[in-house]
């Protein structure tokens, strides 16, 4: 036995250092899988909304168009509103997102009488202009989102939020 | 790497003496399967804690889905079972290890009895391991209540009215448990799930301790 290089002491050791860690995987596994399931779950998301807006009926100034749909939470169920604000660019229609980029607060058009063709956030007195490019200085670090638009039968539908494509 | 970690950490704190009074303890030779086959009877004990510690794990995750209210308790176990990834699973770890854990429970109780052990000195360890058996019942019939079905409204129902049976005492115990005098409802839920979570386990985790520290302070019980 010169040529023995694991003694018996650490033969037993690993044995059973491995068969116990694979037994603690087999437990452990299901459990972390379930508990980090809402990360690797695709989002389904991404269907448009047909809103009462006519087509015709928006102008070049940024109008305010709430859109309401089923939103799924799990096992609950709820209608979700949400607000886009619209306007022409030539032919295209924007709509862009009301989230403001600093940290989540609603912008308005206008919202503050001393910056006119502004969109302004109440919270820190964040501003973008009318392409939703931040003003710098103010405390938004880029863009507000654009929503996806299409058209059904001479009203406007919206679709999910991308990043910015006018910036 | 490992060893060299272990050996960073003790050098600075010393922890090879607290391990090995963890760890490091006499196995006598009739309580040790690999002599006497019929000693794995005095396995049960170890395997009561290991289905508890599952338990305690699945349970854990359990709740990062489960809602202690009548209208979703219901649906988000649905949901768990049946859209998370290993759901069925880890409620299937939890359902079964329940039943399993009272089915160790009670052989382990069987071993005490037939070989003496509660004799003394260990009475006050078998006195400790009977409200353990409580603590374990308690939460079987908290926790059978959660997903909030036929079965478990039912069953609670029966259970309760069992707890009201109590001379005088009896409408008052019904009331504390089901947190209403009348209804099984929307009170009885969260505070079974209080109780199953929060109370019971801390008593339960108290109760072990206590019941640890007495057997190696006195060792395992004689051959017979």
């Amino acid at each position: 036995m010169s040529n023995n290089k694991v003694s018996r002491r650490q033969f037993l050791s690993y044995t059973l250092t491995g068969v116990g860690g694979f037994m603690a995987a087999g437990m452990l596994m299901p459990m972390v899988r379930f508990a980090v399931d809402p990360v690797l779950q695709k989002s389904a998301g991404g269907d448009f909304v047909l809103t009462d807006k006519k087509v015709a009926d928006i102008t070049e100034v940024p109008e305010r168009v709430d859109f309401t749909f089923e939103q799924v939470d799990a096992w609950y169920k709820s209608d979700v509103t949400n607000t886009a604000w619209v306007y022409k660019e030539g032919d295209e229609i924007i709509a862009l997102s009301p989230v403001c980029k600093h940290l989540g607060c609603t912008v308005n058009w206008e919202g503050d009488p001393a910056h006119k063709n502004q969109f302004f956030c109440p919270c820190h007195a964040g501003r973008y202009e009318k392409t939703g490019k931040n003003v710098p200085k103010t405390p938004p670090l880029g863009p507000l989102d654009q929503y996806e638009v299409r058209v059904n039968d001479g009203l406007l539908e919206i679709g999910k939020a991308i990043p910015n494509t006018l910036v | 790497m490992l060893n060299k970690i272990y050996d960073w950490v003790d050098e600075r704190l010393d922890i090879t003496p607290i391990w090995r009074d963890i760890a490091d303890h006499e196995v006598p030779e009739h309580v040790n399967p690999a002599h006497h086959f019929s000693a794995f009877v005095y396995c049960f004990g170890g395997l009561t804690f290991f289905v508890t510690v599952i338990q305690i794990l699945s349970g854990m995750f359990l709740t990062m889905y489960y809602v202690p209210d009548i209208e979703n308790a219901w649906e988000s176990v649905y949901y768990l079972q049946n859209e998370v990834a290993f759901g069925e699973i880890v409620r299937g770890m939890h359902h079964w290890g329940a039943s399993l854990v009272i089915v160790m429970m009670f052989l382990h109780t069987l071993r005490v009895f037939f070989t003496g052990s509660y004799k003394k000195p260990r009475e006050l360890n078998w006195m400790v391991g009977v409200l353990i058996f409580a603590v374990m019942l308690g939460l079987g019939f908290t926790g059978y209540l959660l997903p909030w079905d036929m079965k478990a409204l039912f069953a609670t129902k029966v259970g309760i009215e069992i707890a009201a049976s109590v001379p005088l005492l009896g409408g008052a115990i019904k009331t504390l448990l089901a947190g209403d005098e009348h209804i099984i409802g929307a009170q009885t839920l969260t505070r079974f799930f209080a109780i199953h979570v929060f109370f019971l386990p801390a008593a339960l985790f108290a109760l072990l301790a206590a019941h640890f520290i007495m057997i190696r302070r006195q060792g395992i019980s004689g051959p017979l």
